[in-house]
């Protein structure tokens, strides 16, 4: 039986090219891997190899011809003495394009299946009052004392109690084999922490800050988010990266970005950024649960602070779901992390302006808890995001633009945002405080808004 | 038994030899004639494999020119024996990883050619539904971990892979494969590092084949001798010829011994050859045509294979019945690549987050 000799595609773009040259002849005997004919394509100039075994029967595109279309027969290779099929007889298949080559209008894309609505916080009664450090070490505690798959693993976690005491007693409590020191190695670590999370198991880990955690993006990215979409749903990775994030106090530009924009840009991921100790209680646990990579941005001031947190020992707060910390009527202000209490400041401040505030603590960035954004914009008409962030492509720009889309009508001015100025972050008291939001920039920025 | 063959090479590296680090004990890869390592049944078997890829990334290739396959596709025909031979040394449990050159692996790993294909296809067949392409395909029931696109990102996964072997105290081992272009990477040494520190069951496998898509490996590596990459962490390494099946599981065999009693990571340098382009749009303009000539006419690992099952009295008719069956599976694949539908557009949506 005779073969068809396609005009092969040789690049993921070629749609067309020019049969530079033909190197063998017809009545030449072909073995498979013989380079038949030179292509060029809008790349490079190619070698075509045989993939059958047979003669040469008949060359349909002669050399020098430009233009010749992907799929097009351009020679016949069969048996000796073979008889010719018509070429026409047996018509190539149609070239199949798994992408398509023109933009997908609105009608035809699929539409993003809508988020379940989520419930009302549960009430969890007595409390006693605890630092956010202490909260975080009962959070995992808690969890490994209930999980045996999950450890912890980063810098100083063990032998040093952790850089900043977050791992206070968890060496003693669980060994050496499930709170581990690491060299000095983020992309190895994370890397190694990704390939034990796809085998199941469920590590938390530790970045020393989240500035070092951009030595193992990729690692983050590229591997924990990716590749359950990209394996169809087989291979899961269920792991927390947590740290502190944002700016600390005077450790200059390379310590003190926020990352929250960043790793909320991806789908794959959930990113947490609590606020008080029982958020950091409560969404850890929920965290390490998750069976998704959950990004966990915490803020080294707020390691110290202390709130009441739940004592129940169940204790637990659902990923994706904000807190109304304050409630008020005529403006919305929208922060997550450290600008929580920069929010609930300039609330107080605006109050003495006779301005009723009501403050949304986001906890979780992604999933957007929107639909309590947009109920608190339907009451209040007025919404200011607050964020120690950078402004260009932030959280603010993102929350802007969801309440524009979901609740325009009930705006009575533009949304406005706060955010940390745009400069790398100084070293200088002076000028790394005029960096950094303050309550009055957000009494300011309501203030116009009137 | 197989007989000495010359290195790929011979300008590429001395003969196979052993070089033990501070800590390893390590021997020569190629052993006396007498050393069998596969009776004649397993290395049917092996053959038969490593036809079926070779068949298989033919038949992708021809796909991909009539533009079924669509973007990126790199071809392991030339370095079928790598893997093959690998295979022959892991048992049950154990895992794979590797870049982006990975439907040998998966072949050899015993995932249906049908399901690789469709995925080339980007078809709903396919290993991932379509949504992963020839880069990255998984399968947890064969202990195929991917499919990485990240040049290097596989070996820290890998080692991960054999953390969680070590934390979970079984006795498994991960084959964790990387190229001599990834072996330059930083989280590579990173890894090496983590792996010797924690005692972890990893084999680390250089698939040298030379080109770094179009940089040769004298251009991009300052180490001559890649085997001895995990030296300064006293990872023993072996130089292996990766043409020859029997060597090549000779020395897997060592390497998973090593792993399995304990002694941490072991580094197996393969000499291997791709025919092909880097990726299918690669005009391979910095080898001569001579070059690759040579090595399919003196070093293929097909022919070594048909030669040494020769030997053993295989005859000619025996060969020509596993040649039928693979043209006729690889053809399967094929139809069913392009039978199978396009997912559904609702797919889109799912796998970005397990629902909670």
């Amino acid at each position: 039986m005779s073969t068809e000799i396609l005009m092969p595609a040789l690049s993921p773009t070629m749609t067309e090219g020019k049969l530079a040259k033909w190197l063998k002849q017809v009545g030449d005997q072909v073995k498979s891997g013989d380079v038949l004919a030179e292509i060029e394509t809008d790349k490079a100039t190619m070698e075509v190899e045989a993939v059958d075994e047979g003669e040469l029967l008949k060359i349909l595109v002669p050399a020098g011809t430009d233009n010749v279309a992907v799929n097009a027969p351009i020679a016949i290779l069969g048996r000796q003495g073979e008889m010719l099929e018509a070429p026409s007889a047996r018509s190539a298949p149609a070239p199949q394009h798994a992408v398509a080559t023109s933009a997908p209008t609105a009608d035809i894309v699929p539409a993003r299946p809508s988020a379940p609505v989520l419930q009302h916080e549960k009430e969890w009664g007595a409390t006693s009052e605890m630092t956010v450090r202490e909260a975080l070490r009962d959070a995992m505690a808690a969890e490994m004392r209930r999980d045996p798959e999950v450890f912890l693993m980063g810098e100083e976690v063990a032998q040093y109690q952790g850089a900043y005491k977050i791992s206070q007693g968890l060496l003693d409590e669980f060994g050496g084999k499930r709170v581990i020191d690491t060299p000095i190695t983020e992309h190895g670590f994370t890397g190694m922490a990704v390939g034990a999370a796809m085998s199941g198991l469920k590590p938390i880990v530790e970045f020393m800050t989240f500035n070092f955690a951009m030595q193992a993006i990729d690692q983050i990215i590229n591997s924990a988010a990716k590749t359950l979409y990209m394996s169809g749903g087989q291979m899961g990775c269920p792991i927390v990266f947590r740290g502190p994030n944002g700016a600390a106090a005077r450790v200059a530009a390379q310590h003190s970005q926020c990352y929250a924009s960043w790793y909320a840009h991806c789908p794959g991921l959930k990113v947490v950024a609590p606020y008080s100790a029982a958020d950091a209680k409560g969404l850890l646990r929920a965290a390490i649960r998750d069976p998704n990579p959950v990004i966990f941005l915490e803020n080294e001031i707020l390691y110290g602070h202390k709130f009441a947190v739940p004592t129940d020992e169940d204790f637990i707060l659902p990923i994706g779901k904000a807190k109304i910390e304050r409630v008020g009527e005529e403006v919305t202000i929208i922060a997550f992390s450290l600008m929580v209490d920069v929010a609930l400041k300039a609330a107080d401040l605006l109050d003495q302006h006779g301005i009723s505030a009501e403050v949304i603590n986001l906890r979780t960035i992604r999933p957007l808890d929107i639909e309590t954004i947009v109920a608190s914009v339907k009451k209040t008409n007025r919404v200011v995001c607050v964020e120690e962030g950078w402004p260009f492509a932030g959280i603010g720009a993102e929350i802007a633009m969801q309440i524009t889309e979901h609740a325009f009508d009930w705006l009575d001015a533009p949304p406005a945002r706060v955010a940390g100025l745009d400069v790398p972050m100084p070293y200088a008291a002076n000028l790394e405080k005029l960096a950094l939001p303050q309550p009055s920039w957000v009494v300011d920025a309501v203030k116009k808004l009137f | 038994m197989v007989k000495r063959q010359p290195k790929p090479m011979a300008s590429a590296a001395p003969s196979a030899k052993a070089k033990a680090s501070a800590k390893g004990s390590t021997r020569a890869a190629r052993t006396p004639a007498s050393d069998a390592v596969m009776d004649r049944d397993e290395l049917l078997q092996a053959y038969e494999t490593m036809l079926l890829i070779r068949r298989f990334e033919e038949k992708a290739g021809q796909l991909y020119g009539m533009g079924l396959i669509g973007g990126f596709c790199h071809l392991y025909i030339g370095q079928e024996a790598v893997v093959t031979g690998m295979q022959h040394a892991i048992g049950a449990g154990d895992q794979v990883i590797t870049s982006y050159r990975d439907h040998g692996h998966m072949l050899a790993c015993g995932m249906d050619p049908r399901g690789v294909m469709a995925e080339l296809t980007g078809r709903s067949g396919g290993y991932s539904h379509g949504k992963g392409g020839s880069m990255h395909m998984f399968s947890k029931e064969k202990g195929f971990y991917g499919g990485h696109g990240i040049v290097g990102a596989q070996v820290s996964l890998g080692t991960g892979l054999a953390f969680a072997n070590h934390y979970r105290g079984n006795q498994h081992v991960c084959l964790t494969y990387f190229g001599e272009g990834a072996s330059n990477q930083g989280q590579v040494f990173e890894s090496f590092n983590l792996a010797s520190l924690m005692k972890l069951p990893v084999v680390f496998i250089i698939e040298n084949n030379r080109y770094g898509m179009g940089t040769s490996v004298e251009r991009a590596s300052a180490s001559r001798d890649l085997s001895q990459n995990g030296a300064p962490w006293h990872i023993p390494g072996l130089q292996v010829d990766g043409m020859d099946v029997l060597a090549v599981k000779r020395a897997g065999m060592q390497a998973v011994a090593h792993c399995r009693a304990g002694n941490g990571p072991f580094l197996l340098e393969m000499m291997t050859y791709r025919y092909r382009g880097h990726s299918m749009s690669d005009p391979a303009k910095y080898r001569t045509r001579e070059e690759v000539e040579k090595m399919r006419a003196e070093h293929d690992c097909i022919d070594l294979a048909r030669r040494e099952l020769e030997t053993l009295g295989v005859d000619d008719e025996a060969l020509k019945v596993i040649d039928t069956a693979i043209k006729t599976r690889i053809a399967e694949a094929a139809d069913f690549a392009q039978a199978s539908p396009e997912p559904a557009e609702s797919e889109l949506w799912t796998d970005i987050l397990v629902e909670v």
